[in-house]
């Protein structure tokens, strides 16, 4: 069940068949993360539960063009991202289920989703707590003489948090190979940006450093990928870091159960607008390269999947309570 | 073969033998490598000692995605109190993704600090804040009071797969000592009985393991005979050590330099106190710091903090106490 998300690319403008590859990496995420949503309001899903809806092309956009070896870091919004990086629909549904079939056997759950295999080296909670943990996976990396890449995804409300500062400042003084990919949603959990910060891009918070900035409208699929795609052949050509801010939306709250009185509901007609996979949809089929009727295949085939996951989770036990404090230190030396 | 070197340089021979061992191992901070003739740069070049700027958060975190991804990073964080700076990445993520993560990931990482400088660095610089670390899931702190602990504590806190704070005391700095000069490693969790005695049990850590070993001579020459044990490590904690000599001495002196409420000697206190009450045949006494910062003036300093004069009356108090189940014992 995982989609073909690992292939190496080597141009910088997506053929039909990778926009075609995002469309169904977006169309999963989509059905998971709506699935999700009303698995929480059914009390399936526990805790804490922030979604993605709105925000599936940068995931997808970006995670296409990496590897199993390079490493990915996600914040608190990270199922869309670990989808998309290649983690398993059913084991990362087990995960938010609290099953001992999930990633991280129940352990982790929404906001620490953790798949080695796939290079999703994990989700943290706190905000901005990954980007220096992006750049430690840059340096052995580095060190190791490979051309494999960091990237780290985080939102806008990172920024204005002294650790990103410093991170981009390590980062260009040491030459790594990370990619800092921010999700400008506009809004810092309730916030709205401009009640944050006086500086609107946050591709302007960087402007001293010597490292490429550029920013791109999110919701275009297209768009992140080539910006995403040149970015990334720097990187691996040991030119160093690069920052991607891509313009999204969150259409969701900031977290499921979120009252959501904090902004204007966004209308359907704004949506139909603004939806990424919407307008691939519209572009695939103005262009040529989609037929009318695949839409509702894919989106079909994202949903059976997300079924069989599901089904797969809840067939998965709990795990057992007594190893609770068993697995707090590794009991590992070298 | 042992000899005599100081305390900082042996922990400096623990991590210099380490990055021999294994090339994974790195040395990073914000004054370490300082010059091409540095031992640590002239032996392992710069891609592996590498100096920081002034960005604790940055450079914790970035050493603890390095460990994640397989490297072995010793911070130099230089004081302690810089620690506070980046405590979510001290407290809340390299030592979380292990359990976290299901057991599936590790993250070998040294954090390697000064504390307890008591010596009019005033109010921001001498906290023996290591209380506040101990009770952290996940994280592993080694407390040295000896030049051989302190490099045989650092090696195995190198090649231990989860986060370790090292706190090595400023006030040890210069204390030399016997330390073997090839591969030396002391084992976490377990106490070292640094001189025996049947009377009462004088638990102490760091700068004050030597205060308490001069409380012991001074009591020895009234007839009290002092066993001192020092944790070396606090987390993990070696409470066995403590429980089996509290059985035979009955009593039980704690001696921290931490304020009382943050103080390691409560935690043993209430260990002692669950596990070893039978045992006790006085109250536990806790010689710590007053709850309150280091003072710059000189004379407030000594009066915040524990010596041997307050070791040495906190174990007359539990010498001199006869429990009323005691005496009942002895009427009959």
């Amino acid at each position: 069940m995982t989609a073909s998300v690992h292939r190496d690319v080597s141009t910088a403008a997506p053929t039909p068949d990778v926009l075609r590859d995002l469309l169904t990496t977006m169309w999963r995420i989509r059905a998971f993360e709506e699935r999700v949503g009303a698995l929480k309001r059914a009390d399936e899903v526990h805790g804490l539960i922030h979604l993605s809806i709105g925000g599936e092309g940068v995931a997808a956009a970006v995670c296409r063009q990496l590897r199993d070896g390079d490493a990915v870091y996600s914040g608190h919004r990270a199922h869309g991202h670990a989808v998309a990086k290649g983690t398993p629909l059913d084991r990362t549904m087990a995960e938010l289920m609290g099953r001992e079939g999930g990633l991280c056997s129940g352990m982790g759950g929404s906001m620490h989703l953790v798949d080695v295999a796939h290079g999703f080296l994990g989700a943290t909670g706190v905000v901005g707590g990954n980007i220096p943990l992006a750049l430690g996976s840059a340096l052995a990396a580095k060190q190791r003489g490979t051309d494999a890449v960091a990237v780290v995804f985080f939102g806008d409300g990172a920024v204005q948090a002294g650790l990103f500062t410093e991170s981009v400042n390590l980062a260009t003084l040491w030459r790594l190979p990370v990619l800092l990919v921010c999700e400008n949603n506009g809004f810092a959990e309730f916030t709205p940006r401009s009640a944050h910060t006086t500086v609107e891009r946050v591709s302007d918070v960087v402007a001293p450093y010597p490292l490429p900035r550029t920013t791109v409208d999110g919701n275009e699929v297209g768009e992140v990928w080539s910006a995403f795609s040149e970015l990334l052949a720097r990187a691996r050509a040991g030119e160093g870091p690069a920052l991607l801010e891509c313009l999204t939306h969150r259409l969701r709250g900031h977290y499921e159960g979120d009252p959501d009185r904090y902004r204007e509901a966004v209308s359907t007609e704004d949506w139909q607008r603004k939806d990424p996979i919407l307008r691939l949809q519209r572009a695939g089929h103005d262009a040529g390269w989609l037929a009318a009727d695949e839409p509702a295949a894919l989106e079909a085939a994202a949903r059976a999947e997300v079924d069989e996951a599901v089904a797969w989770a809840r067939s998965s036990p709990f795990p057992a309570v007594a190893r609770a404090a068993a697995l707090v230190e590794s009991g590992g030396a070298r | 073969m042992a000899r005599e070197i100081t305390y900082i340089a042996a922990i400096m021979e623990g991590i210099h033998q380490e990055m021999s061992r294994d090339e994974d191992v790195l040395l990073i901070g914000q004054s370490v490598g300082g010059s091409p003739e540095d031992p640590f740069v002239a032996a392992f070049g710069p891609d592996r000692v590498r100096v920081t700027p002034i960005s604790e958060t940055a450079e914790i975190g970035m050493a603890a995605g390095a460990a994640l991804a397989g490297k072995r990073p010793v911070v130099d964080c230089t004081m302690a109190e810089f620690l506070l700076v980046a405590m979510d990445q001290v407290v809340n993520e390299a030592n979380r993704f292990h359990y976290m993560s299901g057991g599936r990931v590790t993250a070998p990482l040294v954090l390697k600090a000064g504390y307890g400088f008591t010596a009019g660095w005033a109010g921001q610089h001498t906290g023996s804040i290591y209380g506040m670390f101990m009770g952290v899931p996940g994280l592993k702190v080694a407390l040295p009071s000896t030049p051989a602990d302190a490099k045989g504590l650092m090696a195995t806190a190198i090649r231990d797969d989860n986060p370790v704070l090292f706190l090595h005391h400023y006030l040890l700095t210069l204390e030399t000592g016997d330390v073997p000069e090839g591969e030396h490693l002391v084992p976490f969790g377990q106490a070292a009985i640094v001189r025996p005695g049947t009377d009462v049990t004088l638990v102490a850590t760091g700068w004050t393991v030597h205060r308490a070993l001069e409380a012991a001579e001074e009591l020895a020459a009234d007839g009290v005979s002092v066993e001192v044990i020092d944790p070396r490590t606090i987390a993990p904690l070696d409470v066995d050590t403590v429980l089996a000599s509290v059985e035979r001495t009955g009593r039980l002196v704690l001696v921290d330099q931490a304020t009382r409420h943050a103080s390691v000697s409560a935690i043993i206190a209430a260990e002692v106190a669950e596990a070893g009450f039978a045992s006790l045949r006085a109250p536990i006494v806790q010689v710590t710091a007053l709850d309150a910062p280091i003072a710059y003036s000189k004379p407030m300093e000594d009066f915040v903090l524990p010596d041997v004069a307050k070791i040495v009356a906190g174990v007359r108090r539990a010498v001199d106490v006869t429990l009323p189940h005691d005496a009942a014992t002895a009427v009959r």
